[in-house]
């Protein structure tokens, strides 16, 4: 497990890349009690101006903490989290194994602080070519032992 | 609809006591496909220090959310829920949530502001023990697109 001592300001957490397909986003839906329809009905989406179905942001917001979770080792450690819904990861139906959106989720240590917490910057990027920057400001605050 | 700013600092009494439970901890790190042995093994929970598993970060979010449609539900408040945006959120944790604990939500409205045709609701919904034990606090920033307008029919 991490140890504060040997965190410094700058270091690269591991990243990770999520698949969300649909049926991920009909699972969070019924776990998350969030059953609005432009995370599941393309035409509902489509009528209220979304090019297709988009993820909870919520759901988004799960997956990029998992870049810090598996990090320190204890989910039990994040004192703070905070993301800004930038923009919607659209995520097309399809039949084949890898339809859908791909989530890339990277980190660094932004802050090393004196109470024995560090900060955490978290990028996530999806879009056709990855390159949309879907979530802002996101970051998280960790008491590492 | 116009947001009245006078609706900040509302608080609303606090829901049912939620009961959280070891498989509906299971059934959301399911859905987030986070397969942390943390989230469902008591032993490896246990061997990190804690007392039950624990709910992953977001988890209070199922608790906070429903809660939180008291202020959508609110006539005098009189939101439109389908122009109802969730911009931002943040959780500041006392501890983890456990599989053991009960809750309460008490939601509050921090602010409330109209800028440029949309509105602005800051919201806080503390989740707090049966015994009183403040164990996380969820922060909503909601835009309500076209607050400022008169809905068109």
């Amino acid at each position: 497990m991490i140890k504060f001592a040997d965190v410094a300001k700058g270091d690269v957490l591991p990243a990770q890349t999520f698949p969300i397909r649909r049926v991920d986003l009909v699972k969070y839906a019924g776990a998350s009690g969030d059953f609005n329809p432009i995370h599941w009905n393309e035409r509902f989406a489509q009528s209220v101006g979304l090019p297709d179905v988009i993820a909870h942001g919520m759901f988004t917001m799960a997956e990029a903490i998992r870049v810090v979770t598996d990090w320190c080792g204890d989910p039990g450690m994040i004192v703070e989290y905070q993301v800004r819904f930038t923009k919607p990861v659209v995520v097309p139906d399809g039949v084949a194994e890898d339809s859908g959106a791909r989530l890339t989720v990277t980190g660094k240590v932004s802050a090393v602080n004196e109470d024995g917490t560090v900060r955490v910057d978290l990028t996530a990027m999806s879009g056709p070519e990855g390159a949309e920057k879907v979530l802002g400001l996101a970051r998280a605050v960790v008491r590492l032992p | 609809m116009a947001l009245d700013p006078g609706f900040a600092g509302r608080t609303y009494p606090p829901t049912a006591v939620y009961e959280v439970g070891r498989e509906k901890i299971r059934e959301f790190a399911d859905a987030i496909g986070d397969p942390n042995p943390v989230y469902r093994d008591p032993a490896v929970a246990q061997d990190l220090g804690h007392r039950d598993v624990l709910a992953p970060p977001t988890f209070p979010i199922a608790i906070t959310w429903p809660a939180a449609l008291v202020i959508i539900d609110d006539p005098e408040l009189g939101l439109d829920f389908s122009r109802v945006l969730h911009a931002e959120q943040r959780f500041v944790y006392a501890r983890p949530i456990y599989a053991d604990d009960q809750l309460t939500a008490t939601v509050v409205i921090e602010d409330v502001s109209e800028r440029m045709g949309q509105g602005f609701l800051s919201t806080r919904t503390d989740l707090v023990t049966v015994d009183g034990e403040h164990v996380v606090s969820g922060y909503s920033k909601l835009v309500v697109v076209g607050a400022g307008q008169e809905a068109q029919s």
